[in-house]
C-alpha cells in the first residue's frame, strides 16, 4: 500500500503532485530540484512548484525552537494542502514532515493545525518512495557511465524505512557501477546544527566517513540529501580527494541525449 | 578512591578533549565493533525461530509494554513489592535523593560495626556516589566487577555502562594492577603479564580475601518483582553471586523504575538484557533472592527504594519511556557520537544516547549548563532507537529536551542562536521574505569563503569546504523559465 496514497488518475481526477524542493536545495542547489522536474516529466508527471514553499521547520525544531517552528509548518501545510503527493528529493525533509510536524501542531496548541497536518504529512513523500511506490517504477530509463557508492541518509533509512528503493533504482541506471560502502548505515555526522554544535565530533565522524567512501574507489559518492552531500562534500574537497557527491535525482535524470 | 563526575565541562569542550585521544578510539572502535557483530548476529538467530522473521521485534514490544504497564501503575507496583518485601523479612527504606540512600546504607553499616563492604557491580550506587559517601564515613566499598576493579584501582571515572573500563587496553590494565592492587590488599604477582586469563586470574587472588572477610555487602537490581518480593541481578562473573551470598548483611539501592509486576513478565526482559548487552544468549549467573531465607545466605536484608529525579522522569510526558531502560549499554555500542568520544564526555555514570536524555530527565534543564549541553550532544542518526531493546525513541526524547532546554533559558537578553533561529523562522514562513534572501547566498558563500575564520564559521571550515556559490536559486530558475518550458536563453539547465 502506498503511503497516505489517495486517489488514482481517473476521468474526474488528476493526480496533482507538487514539488517541495527544500530550502537547501532552492538557495544552493537548484540542480536538483530541476533534475526533479526532468526525471518525473520523463516518467509523464506534470509536477507544479507552489511558490509559497519555503522549508519543512527541521531548523528549528532539532534546535529546539518549537514555537518558532509553527508559523513555517503552517506555511507548509497551507501551500500543499491541495496537492494529492508532495515529493520532495530529501530524507531528512521527508522525515521532518512525517515525524515532527505533529509535535509542532501540538505545541501550537491550534487543533485546525493538527487536523491540516495529519491530512498533508503522510502524502509527503520522498523522492525514491515516490518512484517506486506511487509510480511502480524501478527502471527510469537512465545513463550514467560511472562508477557510485551509495550513502544511505539516516532519517532516509530509519525514520522513513525507503530501505533498499534507492539502490534498486541505482542498480538500473545504464552504464552505473555501484559499488558497496562498508559501514554504509553509520551517520556521515552532519545532523543540522550538530555540524555546528559539535562541530569536532561531527568531523570526526565526517572524516571516516569519507574515508571509507575514497576507499571504495568510486568516482561519485550519491545521497538522497544535500545536506548531508554538503559536509562530506566539505570533508572530500578540503582533502583533495578525487571523489564528487552527487545527489540521487541528478543521477535518475540523466539519459544518453542529456547532460551529466 | 574514584574519581566523580562532578564539575564537568559541557559535551562539545570534553568530546574535542576526547576526540585527540587516538589510543582511546582505536579501543573504543575496536569494543564496540565486536560487541556490536554478537549482538546482531543472536538478532538474526532470534529472527530465524520463526516463519515471519520478526520475533525480535515482537520480543521488543513485549519488553516494552511489560516496562510501560509498570511505570503506569508505579504506585501500586511499589506498595506491593514493599509488603512482600517485609513479609519474607527484608526491611524496605525510601529514599528521596542520593543524600537519603547514602545516609542509610552508612546507618546499616554502622550499626553492624563494618568498615568495608563488597560490592556487586551497580550503576544506581555509582549514581548516588555512594562509595564517595561510605569513605567519608571511614567505611571502604570495595567494587568486585572486574572492571570496576580495574576503574576503581585506577581512580578512574567509568565510561560505558556494561564495560565501564571499556577506554582501556589490556596494557594499561596490567600497568594499574601492578601498581595499585597492594594498596588496597593482595598485591599483584611481580611477573603479571597483560594476558587476560592471567590479568583476571590476579583479580581473582585480590578479591578473593575481602569476598572472604567482608560481612556486608551492597548490590543493585536489574529487576525487583513486585508480586512475589523478589530481586534479581544479572551477571557475567560470579562475583556478584559471591556478594549475594556470603556476608551476613546485604543492602540493595533499587530504583524506583526497576519494578517489573509479575515473574511471567520478566521472560521477555531476561531475553532482551544479555542479548542487547554482551551479545550472549543467556547471562552466566542469574540470582534471585526474596527476602531471608533462614539458614542460607544473609540472615539481614534491606532494601532502599530510590526515587533521586525519577518521578520527575514520569511527569514528563515524551521523556518518561526513559525509565524502561534495562541498562544493556546497546545504544551506547551503536552510536557513532560514543564511539568517537567514550564515555567520559557525558560526564556522567550514564553516558552515551541514554545518558544524553536520562541526566536532563532525572536532574532537570535549566541550571547546569553540562547537563543543559547532553541533549544536542547527538546527531540525532537514530541507530540507538533501532537498537534498544525496549523501544525508547531516544531521538524524539533528545529533541523534546532541547525544547525544554531552550524554554528554560527563555527570558533575559536573546542569545545568537536564539535571534539567528528568530530570524530564520521570519524568513522561512514567508515565501517573498525568502527569496529576497536567497539573492545574497551566492554573496554570503562568497563572502565565507574569504573569510573562514568569523564566528559561526569556524566550526564548519576548520576542515570542511563551504560549498560552491549558487548563481541563481531554484525558484528564480522556475519563475524565469516557467519550470523548463519556456526556453532558456542561457543554453541550458544550471
Amino acid at each position: 500500500m502506498v503511503p497516505g496514497g489517495r486517489a488514482a488518475n481517473t476521468k474526474e481526477h488528476v493526480v496533482r503532485v507538487a514539488l517541495m524542493v527544500t530550502c537547501i536545495n532552492d538557495a544552493l542547489y537548484a540542480r536538483t530540484g530541476q533534475a526533479v522536474v526532468t526525471l518525473l516529466r520523463r516518467l509523464g508527471v506534470d509536477v507544479a512548484f507552489p511558490e509559497r514553499q519555503t522549508c519543512c521547520a527541521q531548523p528549528m525544531v532539532n534546535t529546539g525552537y518549537l514555537t518558532a517552528a509553527v508559523p513555517v509548518v503552517r506555511n507548509y501545510v497551507d501551500t500543499f494542502a491541495d496537492y494529492d503527493y508532495v515529493v520532495t528529493p530529501s530524507g531528512s525533509c521527508a522525515g521532518s514532515v512525517r515525524h515532527q510536524h505533529d509535535l509542532v501542531a501540538r505545541r501550537s496548541g491550534d487543533p485546525g493545525l493538527r487536523r491540516a497536518v495529519a491530512e498533508t504529512s503522510p502524502r509527503t513523500l520522498e523522492l525514491s518512495e515516490f518512484l517506486v511506490d506511487v509510480l511502480g517504477v524501478t527502471d527510469v530509463g537512465a545513463y550514467y557511465p560511472h562508477t557510485v557508492t551509495y550513502h544511505p541518509t539516516c532519517h532516509s533509512l530509519r525514520m522513513l524505512g525507503v530501505g533498499d528503493r534507492p539502490r534498486m533504482l541505482l542498480e538500473n541506471v545504464r552504464g552505473l557501477t555501484l559499488l558497496d560502502l562498508p559501514g554504509a548505515e553509520e551517520c556521515c555526522g552532519f545532523g543540522g546544527t550538530f555540524a555546528v554544535k559539535n562541530a569536532d565530533t561531527s568531523i570526526a565522524m565526517g572524516v571516516d566517513k569519507a574515508r571509507r567512501v575514497c576507499d571504495t574507489g568510486a568516482e561519485v559518492l550519491v545521497a538522497g540529501d544535500n545536506s548531508c552531500l554538503t559536509h562530506l562534500g566539505g570533508v572530500l574537497t578540503r582533502q583533495r580527494a578525487a571523489v564528487r557527491t552527487v545527489h540521487l535525482a541528478e543521477i535518475l535524470a540523466s539519459t544518453e541525449e542529456g547532460r551529466s | 578512591m574514584t574519581g566523580t563526575f562532578v564539575g564537568m565541562p559541557k559535551f562539545p569542550v570534553a568530546a574535542r578533549e576526547a576526540l585527540g585521544d587516538a589510543q582511546l578510539r582505536h579501543n573504543l572502535a575496536h569494543a564496540t565493533g565486536t560487541i556490536r557483530g554478537k549482538r546482531l548476529r543472536l538478532i538474526d538467530e532470534v529472527n530465524a525461530s520463526t516463519p515471519e522473521g520478526t520475533a525480535w521485534e515482537e520480543l521488543r514490544l513485549a519488553g516494552a509494554a511489560v516496562k510501560e504497564r509498570a511505570l503506569l501503575s508505579l504506585g501500586d507496583q511499589l506498595e506491593q513489592l514493599e509488603a512482600n518485601l517485609v513479609a519474607n523479612g527484608a526491611t524496605v527504606h525510601w529514599a528521596r535523593d542520593a543524600a537519603e540512600a547514602n545516609a542509610i546504607v552508612a546507618r546499616v553499616a554502622k550499626a553492624h560495626d563494618v568498615d568495608e563492604v563488597v560490592k556487586v557491580k551497580s550503576m544506581v550506587t555509582q549514581e548516588i556516589d555512594l562509595n564517595e559517601a561510605l569513605e567519608a564515613e571511614g567505611i571502604a566499598a570495595w567494587e568486585t566487577d572486574l572492571a570496576e576493579l580495574i576503574v576503581q584501582l585506577g581512580g578512574d571515572l567509568p565510561s560505558h555502562i556494561l564495560v565501564p573500563a571499556i577506554h582501556r587496553n589490556r596494557a594499561e590494565i596490567r600497568d594499574i594492577f601492578l601498581r595499585r592492587m597492594g594498596e588496597t590488599g593482595r598485591p599483584a604477582p611481580a611477573d603479571l603479564t597483560d594476558d587476560p586469563a592471567i590479568l583476571a586470574g590476579a583479580a581473582r587472588e585480590h578479591l578473593r580475601e575481602k569476598f572472604l572477610r567482608a560481612r556486608m555487602a551492597v548490590s543493585g537490581a536489574n529487576f525487583a518483582i513486585a508480586d512475589t518480593g523478589t530481586l534479581v541481578v544479572v551477571e557475567s562473573e560470579g562475583n556478584g553471586r559471591m556478594c549475594l551470598t556470603l556476608p551476613d548483611v546485604l543492602v540493595s539501592v533499587v530504583g524506583i523504575e526497576k519494578v517489573v509486576p509479575t515473574w511471567t513478565e520478566l521472560d521477555p526482559l531476561l531475553r532482551l538484557l544479555p542479548r542487547s548487552s554482551t551479545g550472549e544468549r543467556m547471562n552466566p549467573y542469574t540470582s534471585t533472592w526474596t527476602g531471608v531465607t533462614p539458614g542460607d545466605g544473609p540472615q539481614e536484608v534491606h532494601v532502599v527504594l530510590l526515587d533521586n529525579g525519577r518521578t520527575r522522569a514520569l511527569a514528563d510526558e515524551t521523556g518518561r519511556q526513559a525509565l524502561r531502560c534495562i541498562r544493556c549499554s546497546a545504544c551506547l555500542n551503536v552510536c557513532p557520537v560514543y564511539e568517537r568520544t567514550g564515555g567520559h564526555a557525558y560526564g556522567s555514570v550514564y553516558p552515551g544516547p541514554i545518558g544524553a536524555i536520562l541526566n536532563p530527565l532525572l536532574k532537570g534543564v535549566g541550571h547546569d549548563e553540562q547537563v543543559d549541553s547532553l541533549p544536542y550532544a547527538s546527531s540525532l542518526c537514530g541507530a540507538c532507537f533501532e537498537a534498544c531493546p525496549v523501544r525508547i525513541d531516544i531521538p524524539s526524547v533528545l529533541v523534546d529536551q532541547r525544547a525544554q532546554v531552550v524554554d528554560a533559558r527563555r527570558g533575559g537578553r536573546p542569545s545568537g542562536e536564539e535571534l539567528a533561529m528568530r530570524a530564520g523562522a521570519a524568513a522561512l514562513s514567508d515565501a517573498r521574505r525568502l527569496a529576497l534572501g536567497e539573492r545574497f547566498a551566492g554573496v554570503g558563500i562568497r563572502l565565507a569563503r574569504r573569510l573562514p575564520g568569523l564566528p559561526g564559521l569556524r566550526g564548519w571550515t576548520s576542515a570542511r569546504d563551504l560549498p560552491d556559490p549558487p548563481t541563481e536559486s531554484f525558484r528564480a530558475w522556475w519563475k524565469r523559465t516557467d519550470g523548463g518550458r519556456r526556453p532558456d536563453p542561457t543554453g541550458e539547465q544550471r
